[in-house]
């Protein structure tokens, strides 16, 4: 049994049935899961939680589709380490690293998708569909496969070779848009109307793909002993895991499971190539205005946010900001993380680095403040990134002068320049 | 000038059920306009036209356009 009560308009408040849905036939505002929070109090517990599996699925009470056999490559439960390295580069004081690419397919996205497709198969869906930068290309034709699904994604033509080897070879069917993705996104709402039989996870199944996220911040509660942090950094592409992390962290509080109202200061992380949001909050506008994407960090690539304005919101009214950082930042944001924590990001974990430090940087983000940053992806996915970049320090003949003649421990590791 | 308005299916009831309407006007504010002479209601759920020069950009005889709901991707 699940605590939803249906869905409801974001804008207008209009009720729908928990079903397919996820525009406001009405108003087209964005439809929301609604639950019912005095049950979930009476039921709920950290105990349970606790002897729940080592998954997202320990929280099903609160997501938006019971099942006792999830579709399920095993997400969630992914570390949060201390980053004392980082943090001390970077001048703050106590820092977490949310290390989201240790998910099945390398990324956040096996959780909103994991939901979205159990939640699709409930409702009878046989077809698994998406528009994706990549990431969620891979998460959807993953879990398709394991639930015996037919896929059919929808990804930009100049994605990274990585991001659409690892989703081809789950057997699907791979549709290589000449677009960008605000071009994919658009086709697939069109597709939408023309082949209601299918489970697009972030169009027609969005309203439940985006709970999935709350578990971001479900687990660090946890993670932390049942405490929210002070402030917690998210990378901005739709804007929706950003809304969802800070709604995560109040419902918990709603249902009795953190003893503190929490005061989570919410920032969020653009790559100054696509940053339609951080421009935005930047210049206090109240419209946020599409822009046409520039940017190494393709899965942040959204020039057209769907959740841009909500993601504008919880960020002014948390107190928190955004900042908006270039390619070559992105880079150092890569290896600084690499090179202090020993954790290979994405760019886009380059851009949440980036940004941080930045916001660290201008006293934004301080070091009095329990900081956690999230990194949603994993580097093996976008190495382009890194060529030219990194390499071998030297190549040698395989002898001990040559050796000797080549790498000296008193000089700092660097690229080889031959 | 001719166009053909794709409508999506949140707006179909409006249009009984058809997927496409052929309506004309020079510019996307015309069209529109004529859609809702033609399909009454459609004026008062569309306010958002993003990109290009919004209402005022112009259509060629012949063109499609599309009614699209924003809130998708990501």
């Amino acid at each position: 049994v699940d605590f939803v009560t249906g869905l409801r308009c974001r804008e207008c408040a209009r009720p729908y049935p928990a079903e397919a849905l996820h525009v406001c036939d009405y108003c087209f505002g964005p439809l929301e899961v609604v639950y019912d929070y005095d049950a979930l109090r009476a039921t709920v517990t950290r105990a349970q939680i606790a002897a729940g599996p080592q998954t997202i699925w320990r929280y099903a009470p609160l997501l938006p589709v019971a099942d006792v056999a999830p579709i399920d490559l095993g997400t969630g439960c992914t570390p949060l380490v201390r980053a004392d390295r980082l943090a001390a580069e970077l001048g703050l004081g106590e820092l977490w690293i949310k290390n989201d690419t240790a998910n099945p397919t390398g990324s956040f996205k096996d959780r909103v998708v994991s939901v979205a497709l159990t939640k699709a198969r409930q409702l009878g869906f046989k077809v698994a569909a998406c528009a994706s930068t990549g990431n969620l290309a891979n998460s959807v034709a993953a879990h398709a496969a394991r639930a015996g699904m037919l896929s059919i994604v929808f990804i930009p033509h100049d994605l990274e070779v990585a991001k659409v080897v690892t989703t081809a070879v789950y057997g699907g069917y791979v549709v290589s848009v000449e677009g960008t993705y605000d071009d994919v996104n658009r086709l697939c709402a069109e597709l939408t109307s023309e082949h209601p039989s299918w489970a697009f996870v972030n169009v027609n199944i969005r309203t439940y793909y985006a709970e999935g996220s709350k578990t971001l911040a479900f687990e660090v509660a946890e993670q932390l002993g049942w405490q929210a942090p002070d402030h917690v950094v998210v990378p901005v592409a739709s804007g929706s895991q950003l809304v969802k992390v800070a709604r995560g962290f109040n419902e918990l509080y709603e249902v009795g499971l953190l003893d503190e109202a929490p005061h989570v200061r919410v920032s969020g992380a653009q790559a100054a190539g696509c940053a339609p949001v951080a421009t935005a909050f930047a210049e206090n506008a109240d419209a946020i205005r599409p822009v046409r994407p520039h940017t190494i960090a393709k899965s942040l690539a959204i020039g057209n946010p769907a959740d841009g304005w909500y993601a504008l919101q919880t960020v002014r009214d948390s107190g928190g900001a955004f900042a908006a950082v270039t390619d070559p930042e992105i880079i150092d944001g890569i290896r600084l993380l690499a090179r202090t924590e020993g954790i290979f990001a994405e760019t886009a974990g380059g851009v949440t680095i980036a940004t941080l430090a930045k916001l660290a940087a201008e006293g934004v983000v301080r070091s009095d403040e329990r900081v956690v940053a999230y990194v949603t992806g994993h580097g093996l996915k976008t190495v382009e990134a890194l060529a030219g970049t990194v390499g071998p320090t030297t190549t040698i003949a395989p002898t001990l002068e040559a050796f000797s003649a080549a790498v000296d421990l008193d000089v700092a590791p660097g690229r080889s320049r031959s | 000038v001719s166009v053909t308005v794709r409508i999506p299916a949140q707006l179909r009831p409006l249009s009984g059920g058809a997927r496409e309407a052929a309506v004309s006007g020079s510019t996307v504010g015309e069209v529109l306009k004529a859609l809702d002479a033609a399909h009454p209601g459609f004026h008062d759920r569309l306010y958002d036209v993003r990109f290009l020069q919004g209402l005022d950009t112009s259509v060629a005889d012949g063109q499609t356009l599309s009614i699209v709901p924003a809130v998708a991707g990501g």
